[in-house]
């Protein structure tokens, strides 16, 4: 069973993993989009950070609220109000209890992920982090290693695709031969799940 | 249509240039309708290009006189912002609409029509007119 320490210890994985890799966010959304993805992670992400320290909630939901919160009101543009959607609407999805199983988790990121999609109108195949997040929660029951290889592969699948959402989806045909930083740090944010899990084990 | 009580607007666009000079061309445009509850709110708080929700909200905030409040945005995500702020239910007065316009048009017309006392469906479906609008 996972409990509030697994989803805080998510959360601060998730922060160091967006620290150590946000130039290279930037440098995959410079060549397509804005170039400030990873920049904008790094902001939203140290707010999660200072938030759970500062008020520590005690139930996986309640983690998941609070971080989603700050990152909808500190990131500045597009992957704020949808990473803050994700971990809001999983976090809802979670509800009140104490601890809760993997098979718990995996149902409530795929609610987290609906909400993703209804939020950006965006599918699988869009270029989008829709897809490492689709086949990571389609991955989840057999374990956080599939799912964090499944993100993964779902994030660079991404690269001869063109973009059908966002700002790169204004570069048509040029958009191909880029990987989708959005896909490549929600890769960041599952691999982390497994790195919560060690963290217990070890 | 009580006139304490007017729709009001909230323009957010990625810059605070453009958010406060769109607020200032439609009221130029609306005859000086400086009765309507109108702010800007562009881009982040530390004065760069991006969507704040804090701005938003306490836009939205101060421009609220129980009436309702039309939201226009222009791109990406300050569209996904109001949405996701919408979403969080108190985080934006009870009223509050994302409204589907044009941003420059809309905003004109949505502050025309609040100027007149009208209600936010009114509001809202003259700033949707705006698309309507073709140029050539």
């Amino acid at each position: 069973m996972l409990d509030a320490d697994f989803f805080h210890r998510w959360m601060t994985a998730t922060a160091a993993s967006v620290e150590r890799e946000a130039e290279r966010l930037t440098a995959l959304d410079s060549a397509i989009g804005d170039a400030d993805h990873g920049i904008n992670l790094q902001r939203g992400f140290r707010a999660v950070k200072a938030a759970l320290e500062k008020e520590a909630p005690d139930t996986p939901g309640a983690v998941l609220v609070l971080s989603g919160r700050q990152l909808i009101s500190t990131v500045g543009g597009a992957s704020g109000p949808l990473y803050g959607t994700l971990l809001r609407r999983t976090g809802k999805a979670l509800g009140t209890a104490a601890k809760v199983s993997e098979a718990e988790l995996a149902e409530a990121l795929r609610a987290g992920v609906d909400a993703v999609m209804a939020l950006g109108g965006a599918a699988p195949g869009d270029k989008t982090m829709v897809d490492a997040l689709v086949p990571a929660v389609d991955t989840l029951g057999d374990g956080f290693a599939a799912a964090r290889a499944a993100a993964e592969e779902g994030a660079v699948a991404t690269i001869p695709l063109q973009a059908r959402k966002g700002r790169a989806s204004y570069l048509g045909e040029r958009s191909i031969g880029h990987q989708d930083p959005g896909a490549a740090s929600s890769a960041l944010l599952v691999a982390c799940l497994e790195e919560a899990a060690a963290a217990a084990e070890g | 249509m009580n006139a304490d009580k007017l729709v009001g607007i909230v323009l957010v666009s990625h810059s605070a240039e453009v958010a406060t000079s769109v607020a200032e061309l439609a009221r130029a445009l609306a005859g000086g309708a400086t009765v309507v509850p109108l702010a800007p709110a562009g881009g982040t708080e530390g004065g760069g290009f991006g969507t704040s929700a804090e701005l938003i909200s306490a836009a939205a905030a101060t421009v609220d006189r129980g009436a309702g409040v039309a939201v226009l945005t222009d791109l990406g995500s300050a569209v996904l912002t109001v949405k996701a702020l919408l979403a969080e239910g108190d985080e934006l007065p009870d009223g509050t609409r994302l409204v589907d316009a044009p941003f420059v048009e809309g905003a004109v017309a949505a502050v025309v029509t609040a100027s007149t006392g009208a209600d936010l469906d009114a509001v809202a479906a003259a700033a949707a007119e705006a698309y309507a609008y073709r140029k050539v």
